[in-house]
């Protein structure tokens, strides 16, 4: 089963690298406002079972792939076909 | 006959992209201590009371700087000497593993200016009374040298006032800090007084020929409470 987790940096953290983005942008001529950068973990799961699979994804996220104290998580699970 | 006093032995560790553990080691060597080398895939501790974690990039800074050195087989070991009253001191990437390893509050997040910074930094000591700190003086100013890309220290407002009314900020920027921290840290204890983590340099700075040496009042307080810490169980 395929996964991805989107990684955010929490609202109200000041994302430094999004400001460098949103700069570039408006310097391109684009008419934005905001921008934040995460990060997006693909995965590919042995476990076939959705819900299973999400409460693992849930301890991925916890233990490892974000920080709980600066990074918001979300998970998305592919369809089962 | 006198016996030639036992050097306090400090255990420094590698992990894989480490790069300033020669330096703490030869630091420490200087200051007194018997630097004892220790690899990342150790699962254990060689027979220390203190542990350093130095800086560099572990695992490559991977995922998020410390996240993934926080695993190394090596840290349950530095955990339990944690839990059981050693002394540990991360520096740069080292304070980064330790807050990741939740050793350290807060976390360790990219400098607001988004650019490396490398350079010596003014520095205000706010506490005297850590086994890291016992050589300064009570709002001495130190000159250390700061080199990372990711030393914006973080805590939300509610840990930030915790960590402020229990005294928990070791040390802080003098004026602008050079990474965005909140509230100027540049180094913070545990609860408990005996884990620190820094982002400043104080293995760089113990020598005339590279500039200040005030880094050595730094390790030169660890290798003091090292030698007191492992001179207190034969005393028993």
């Amino acid at each position: 089963m395929r996964a991805t987790v989107l990684v955010r940096p929490k609202p109200g953290i000041l994302d430094p690298q999004g400001e460098a983005v949103l700069g570039s942008l408006q310097q391109l001529g684009f008419a934005v406002d905001g921008a934040r950068v995460g990060r997006v973990v693909d995965l590919e799961l042995r476990d076939a079972d959705s819900r299973q699979a999400r409460a693992e994804l849930e301890r991925m996220c916890e233990q490892l792939l974000a920080n709980p104290l600066i990074e918001s998580y979300e998970i998305e699970l592919a369809q089962e076909t | 006959m006198t016996r030639p006093e036992a050097k306090p032995r400090v255990a420094v560790v590698t992990f894989p992209g480490s790069n300033d553990d020669r330096d703490a080691a030869l630091a420490l060597e200087r200051l007194g201590a018997q630097p004892v080398p220790v690899w990342h895939a150790d699962g254990e501790l060689p027979d220390v009371r203190t542990v350093v974690l130095p800086g560099g990039f572990s695992y490559g800074d991977y995922l998020r700087a410390g996240a993934l050195a926080r695993f190394a087989p090596v840290m349950e070991a530095v955990r339990a000497l944690a839990a059981d009253g050693g002394l540990v001191l991360g520096i740069c990437n080292g304070f980064q593993v330790l807050c990741e390893a939740g050793l350290l509050p807060g976390a360790l997040r990219a400098n607001h200016s988004l650019s490396f910074v490398c350079r010596d930094v003014p520095l205000t000591v706010e506490r005297t009374d850590t086994p890291f700190t016992g050589r300064c003086e009570q709002g001495q100013r130190l000159s250390i040298p700061v080199k990372h890309g990711e030393g914006c220290f973080f805590a939300d407002p509610e840990l930030l006032a915790e960590l402020e009314a229990s005294g928990q900020v070791a040390l802080r920027y003098a004026g602008e800090s050079p990474n965005g921290s909140v509230a100027g840290i540049a180094g913070v204890v545990n609860a408990e007084g005996n884990v620190m983590g820094l982002m400043p340099h104080p293995e760089h700075a113990v020598d005339p020929l590279t500039g200040s040496t005030d880094g050595a009042l730094m390790l030169g307080s660890l290798v003091d409470a090292t030698r007191r810490a492992t001179a207190e169980p034969a005393a028993v």
